[in-house]
């Protein structure tokens, strides 16, 4: 079972969570009408097999959004801050 | 080298009791190749064979980076089937059905399709109001589509559960007769013998470590067993789609997700035909060696593993004991998982790339297994030609650019909830 370490809960099972999206993508700055930008922000994934950075929200719990780093081909997860407070 | 397989060819080994021939040749890899396919999967397997076939290509070559049969073609659950809806995927998957009809007799190799039916179940009025659409559909494009009431449901599937308190009480359904299984693991095996009789070279444990770019263009890949030179290179490498396109400097919309599946211990003929659940992602049918097949949706966030999280199993026990309260006792016997290529839209791929002279097939989502035969076809079309097969123009990797996205089950740009 994947566990997430909730900076306000504890460590929970994955199931309390929600997935999010990928973190490291940045979104356009609203109003940007370079739609290549969009394209690449809603399409294309970088798909690491290794360390990822994702968003999950604690929906059955304080229902924050996290930021999570997590290793794709172990899924062993590391560090679990507040997306708000996240350095991107 | 492999001599034809038949009933005579047969009694022959029984009686002489030789050893039976490898089924294909164990290639070293040359130099130089026209064509060059990444991955030994069944779609790439076919892609070659077709290749050779089809478009007289002789010199090509498939790079596996494990064995012949490690990957998804022998992670998935057997099914095939043509009930598709939109304009493209219907004739898309009517031909791989047809191509699967005949696939013993064109690889001389038994894939042992079983024709038993396939019925999705509708759980409502209105759901089977979509599921007569969807017939209607199916029918106008010429392919085989009955709708069923719940009467005629209750005779050919007497076990499901009728019962007034059932949650999900079944109103009718949609049937395919066409629709079955097929042995797996003998797909790959037999597009890889006969592939291998027409000339390819299956060249197995040599894993694609990059590109060779010449002015712009892929003219070959490094590999751990060395440099191989070919104008065509095609990526036909399921889950690791990304990993392969990143070596030639390419980001592709596909994102890699796990998907479950299950067998339990074997019990007498019960299960005759592929039922799917039509209140949750959940199908299931019985093996001939008696075994219950049956799988549910992706887990849910992206990952390489190759190991599902349990609360997907119990998710996928409660849809199969809700469906099937007779079965509840059962033991799991065998519960894998395989790293499934998840697109934005659920759509894959066939086609050109940006990189002249490399071609993607890939970000099969669940359609992988049952499009193996039409997906080796096109893509060795598409390949052959420098062009897209018509089957597969709607696939193409610029359609998001394009605003043509092709969502059959109109779900929205999320690769984990297709």
């Amino acid at each position: 079972m994947l566990r997430i370490n909730c900076p306000h809960c504890g460590e929970r099972d994955y199931t309390e969570f929600r997935y999010g999206a990928d973190a490291s993508k940045r979104r356009p700055a609203h109003g940007s009408g370079d739609l290549s930008l969009w394209h690449d922000y809603v399409y294309l994934f970088d798909n690491p097999k290794g360390p990822h950075r994702e968003y999950w929200q604690h929906v059955l719990g304080c229902r924050q959004w996290l930021m999570l780093e997590r290793d794709t081909a172990t899924n062993l997860t590391g560090a679990a801050v507040l997306a708000r407070d996240a350095d991107r | 080298m492999a001599s034809r397989y038949s009933a005579l060819a047969l009694a022959r080994h029984a009686l002489s009791g030789a050893p039976w021939p490898r089924a294909w040749r164990a290639a070293k890899p040359q130099p130089a190749y026209d064509a060059v396919i990444i991955g030994g999967g069944g779609h790439g397997l076919a892609t070659a064979y077709y290749l050779a076939a089809n478009h007289g290509m002789r010199r090509v070559a498939v790079i596996e980076r494990g064995y012949i049969g490690s990957g998804n073609v022998g992670r998935n659950t057997t099914l095939v089937r043509s009930n598709y809806q939109m304009p493209g995927n219907t004739q898309f998957f009517e031909h791989s059905l047809k191509l699967w009809e005949g696939l013993s007799h064109t690889l001389n190799y038994n894939v042992m399709l079983s024709q038993r039916g396939q019925i999705v179940l509708a759980h409502g009025p209105s759901q089977l109001d979509v599921l007569a659409r969807k017939g209607n559909i199916m029918r106008l494009n010429g392919i085989d589509a009955e709708l069923l009431e719940r009467g005629d449901v209750m005779r050919m599937l007497p076990y499901l559960d009728y019962s007034p308190e059932c949650r999900f009480p079944i109103y009718g359904g949609l049937l395919q007769r066409r629709a079955g299984t097929v042995r797996h693991d003998a797909v790959a095996w037999g597009y890889a013998r006969a592939a291998s009789e027409l000339g390819v070279d299956i060249i197995e444990n040599c894993e694609v470590t990059g590109f060779v770019m010449q002015q712009g263009r892929a003219g070959g890949v490094e590999t751990t067993l060395g440099r191989i030179l070919a104008p065509r290179t095609g990526i036909s490498v399921a889950g690791h789609s990304s990993r392969v396109a990143a070596l030639a400097g390419l980001k592709l919309p596909v994102e890699s997700h796990l998907l479950q599946a299950f067998v339990t211990e074997s019990i007498k003929p019960f299960v005759d035909h592929v039922i799917s659940f039509g209140a949750e992602l959940f199908y299931i049918s019985q093996s001939d060696k008696g075994g219950l097949v049956f799988g549910g949706h992706i887990d849910g966030f992206n990952s390489y593993t190759q190991r599902g999280q349990f609360p997907k199993v119990q998710t996928v026990a409660e849809c199969a004991v809700a469906l099937i309260p007779s079965i509840s006792r059962l033991r799991l016997l065998r519960h894998w998982a395989g790293i499934q290529d998840m697109t934005p839209d659920g759509s894959p791929f066939i086609g050109r790339t940006p990189v002249p002279g490399l071609y993607l097939n890939g970000g099969w989502c669940y359609q992988g297994f049952k499009a193996t035969p039409a997906a080796g076809w096109c893509f060795a079309h598409t390949i052959a030609h420098d062009d897209e097969h018509p089957l597969v123009r709607h696939l193409c990797l610029d359609r998001f650019e394009r605003g043509h996205a092709y969502d059959e089950y109109g779900l929205g740009p999320w690769t984990y909830r297709q």
